[in-house]
């Protein structure tokens, strides 16, 4: 017989499960175009010197498409590792704990990535 | 209780278990569809060599000299390739994946045809970006 325990214990679907799956999608097409346009841009660099690198990176176009490329890249890879977490660990304390340990990283990373990028673009 | 059947021994109550990964054949579709979620937990490691890049290149040319010293040595110049493979494979596996998920490629015959293609198009693609790198 159902019964309204599982509501009462806060059981079952958090209702995030679409919303994760959309985006890591949504994600994927973006990452598309902008990961060809960044192996290109670095595969044809005449040089690996710093003044080489900074010029592409300071120019505002590439500046732009590389933020988007790495908040992109952070979302994606933060969705996907988050299944992997979820997938082989069984304990609920040690999956949350690393689950919210890897979120916290991989923000921290992208937004100082972020802030490099603008550092150098202005 | 047949041998293949193997009970659970962390649960309440006994249960039967499916029978565990080297029992089955390995086939092109389980390796790559492992292969996707591996390539996606390396890529997730290399992309901290992007940031790794950026970041000297915004700390100053002393910093930045450091990273560049590694990625222009042998070994630095093989995680690279090896970092290029596997992003071509996780991005085309993963078109591969983006079609599935539109409802397209589903029968056996394709889903190996759309296989092969994705695993030579990454070695078609990983030659023309060295090539590049190579030729400039």
């Amino acid at each position: 017989m159902a019964t309204p325990l599982k509501n009462a214990k806060g059981l079952g679907s958090a209702k995030h499960g679409l919303g994760h799956w959309i985006t890591q999608r949504v994600t994927a097409l973006a990452l598309l175009p902008l990961t060809l346009w960044f192996v290109s841009i670095v595969a044809l660099m005449t040089d690996s010197s710093y003044e080489s690198a900074l010029t592409i990176v300071s120019n505002p176009f590439n500046a732009t498409l590389l933020i988007l490329l790495i908040v992109s890249i952070f979302w994606h890879s933060q969705l996907g590792l988050q299944v992997v977490i979820e997938d082989y660990i069984s304990n609920k304390t040690k999956r949350m704990s690393l689950i919210i340990i890897m979120k916290f990283i991989m923000t921290a990373v992208g937004a100082l990535t972020v802030l490099s990028v603008i550092k150098i673009a202005l | 209780m047949s041998d293949g059947l193997k009970i659970s021994k962390t649960g309440s109550k006994p249960r039967p278990l499916s029978p565990h990964l080297q029992i089955y054949k390995w086939q092109l579709t389980s390796i790559m569809s492992i292969g996707h979620r591996a390539s996606g937990i390396a890529l997730s490691l290399g992309s901290f060599l992007i940031v790794i890049w950026l970041v000297t290149l915004a700390l100053g040319p002393e910093y930045f000299s450091l990273i560049n010293t590694l990625i222009s040595h042998w070994f630095g110049q093989f995680v690279l390739f090896g970092f290029s493979v596997v992003l071509f494979y996780h991005m085309l596996n993963g078109v591969r994946h983006l079609s599935w998920d539109l409802g397209y490629g589903f029968d056996l015959g394709t889903v190996y045809k759309t296989g092969y293609s994705v695993l030579i198009t990454a070695i078609i693609l990983t030659t023309i970006t060295w090539m590049g790198v190579w030729l400039y």
